[in-house]
């Protein structure tokens, strides 16, 4: 077993043991957040024509899941093992940044789109949900999750203490999901919001997803997977600069 | 010549304002048992972590088995073993799991008869499908011993390996390490016991401020630092000053009727028992005392480097 393979597994494994929290918790505050906004808006609010708003509704979730899941399970099992010094495990074989880097991410991934999948499948029964071009679905449910388990590993290196992460978590991550037109779409925003939303990457992601679903998007999808890849290429620069420095972790 | 163990050029390393490492050159021979000495804040686990590429130095270099911990990271961290300070753990795995993916991190797979087998000398056999959490802090002490030794390091360090751990456990895994030394292993130690570093190192070398104060073997720091004390408790009587010069200074506010003589060696003692009758000194104890690393350490530390002390990284002793 190569180290990145090892580093991969363990981070999987992390989070599986503890799956209860890192899928199942979040698939239920989804469910949570469909019986609420379902039952507050269906039949007053039709978004695209012909598609109810809890159609709607469901593949945003869906994404909002995965971004924040991704972003979560980097940067948590990374805060936790700095604080509880057992990075030490990982800082002292032979593991290139490079190693590190994928390793971290792709277990982001996998978590990420797991507890997407998670949704999709327990929100089943709500709606009718079409998947006209699945391959887009899938082309940015895969960019986001790399995109924010990339971020996540900027965070757990960055922060000292908890309280940090979860500043970067509330004050970062939380409210540019909230406002990238998962529960709505932006044409219906006025004109400032309309044009800050389209500043705001996580747009993109959960417009680009929903558009694999209804074949209908707020902007096209080759524009929306260009300004996803050109994010995660900057998040991956970024990410990959402070590790090969050894910024916070090799003193 | 054999390469060294571990060689450490001129390494600098400060932190803001602190220099924590000012100009550390060391050289540790493959197969030495080499204790790494000094107070609290003196750069021992700052040296360690260059060694190990945790930390980064500003300048100079490190080396392990003659790979460079900079350029050639991934064989010199595959040389060496670093037993951590700190009581670190992964709360999500059992032992086995910690050890499997410890080894994986080595690139290694399909060890798990040597992994029993560290299980076993250290004791931990019963414990290996038990969660970290649930271990004692000794047992997940010998659980990092056992992390450390997974990849079968030629080079091991061990940083205070032995605090706050209870005497049993101490002895057993001195035992252990001792073995490995046997078994050809080059072992660095640091310990705040300076009767382990006494009785297991060959050669020592103590930091004070970032800079090696002293580097020998034990044999002759002992020699030149320490040498034999003689404990009295007078019933009366006071010293006399041709005595008095070779008074330890007892502890402030102490008992006056105690005191400690140096010597050189025990072929002065006869002269000094003479000395002690002629002045009719009634003496209630009488005791004598080997030679003490403690007593060289506190010697070191308050002169910074004596006069007479290699302090240079030349390899004065270095043990077989």
């Amino acid at each position: 077993m190569t180290s990145f393979a090892t580093l991969l597994y363990k981070e999987l494994l992390r989070f599986w043991k503890v799956a209860f929290q890192t899928i199942a918790a979040p698939i239920l505050t989804a469910l949570l957040y469909l019986a609420v906004f379902a039952q507050a808006l269906a039949g007053r609010v039709e978004v695209y024509p012909g598609v109810p708003y809890v159609s709607f509704l469901l593949p945003g979730l869906a994404m909002m899941s995965v971004l924040q899941n991704a972003f979560a399970n980097s940067s948590s099992s990374l805060i936790q093992s700095k604080i509880t010094g057992n990075i030490v495990f990982i800082l002292l074989p032979p593991i290139s940044y490079l190693e590190f880097f994928c390793a971290y991410v792709l277990a982001s991934t996998v978590r990420g789109l797991a507890v997407g999948a998670g949704v999709l499948v327990a929100t089943l029964g709500f709606a009718h949900l079409p998947l006209v071009a699945p391959l887009w679905t899938l082309a940015f449910a895969l960019a986001g999750a790399l995109l924010l388990g990339a971020l996540g590993l900027i965070a757990g290196i960055w922060a000292d203490k908890f309280d940090q992460l979860a500043g970067f978590q509330n004050f970062i991550i939380l409210p540019l999901t909230f406002l990238s037109g998962v529960f709505y779409s932006v044409h219906a925003l006025p004109g400032f919001w309309q044009l800050a939303s389209h500043a705001n990457p996580f747009f993109y992601m959960i417009d680009g997803f929903r558009y694999g679903f209804f074949g209908v998007s707020d902007v096209s999808p080759l524009v929306s997977l260009a300004v996803v890849g050109v994010s995660f290429a900057l998040v991956c620069g970024a990410a990959l600069a402070l590790l090969r420095s050894g910024y916070k972790l090799r003193g | 010549m054999s390469t060294p163990a571990i060689e450490v050029r001129d390494i600098v390393k400060r932190y803001g304002a602190l220099t924590a490492l000012d100009g550390v050159s060391l050289t540790i021979e493959p197969g030495e048992f080499f204790a790494l000495l000094g107070p609290n804040g003196a750069g021992k686990t700052t040296l360690i972590s260059i060694i190990a590429g945790l930390a980064r130095a500003d300048s100079g270099s490190a080396r392990v088995l003659g790979a460079d911990v900079r350029t050639d990271y991934r064989r010199a961290r595959r040389l060496l073993g670093v037993v951590p300070q700190e009581l670190v753990f992964d709360p999500f795995f059992t032992v086995r799991e910690t050890l499997r993916i410890q080894a994986g991190y080595y690139g290694l797979r399909g060890v798990d008869d040597w992994i029993d087998e560290i299980l076993h000398h250290l004791d931990l056999d019963a414990k290996a499908d038990t969660n970290m959490r649930a271990l004692s802090g000794g047992m997940k002490r010998r659980v990092l011993v056992a992390q450390a030794l997974v990849h079968k390091p030629p080079v091991i360090v061990l940083d205070e390996p032995t605090a706050g751990v209870d005497v049993e456990l101490r002895q057993g895994l001195w035992q252990f390490v001792r073995r490995l030394n046997r078994d050809g292993h080059t072992v660095v130690l640091t310990t705040h016991y300076l009767e382990e570093a006494e009785t297991l190192c060959r050669r020592i070398a103590m930091l004070k401020a970032g800079r090696i104060v002293a580097l020998d073997s034990t044999d002759n720091l002992l020699a030149t630092f320490s040498g034999l004390h003689l404990r009295l408790r007078l019933e009366r009587g006071e010293l006399p000053a041709s005595l008095a010069a070779r008074a330890v200074a007892g502890e402030p506010g102490g008992d006056p009727s105690r005191v400690t003589l140096r010597l050189r060696d025990y072929a002065e003692l006869e002269a000094l028992l003479a000395e002690l009758r002629q002045a009719r000194l009634a003496i209630a104890e009488f005791e004598l005392q080997p030679p003490d690393l403690e007593e060289v350490f506190v010697r070191v530390m308050r002169t910074g480097a004596p006069s007479g002390s290699p302090v240079t990284p030349s390899k004065s002793s270095p043990a077989a």
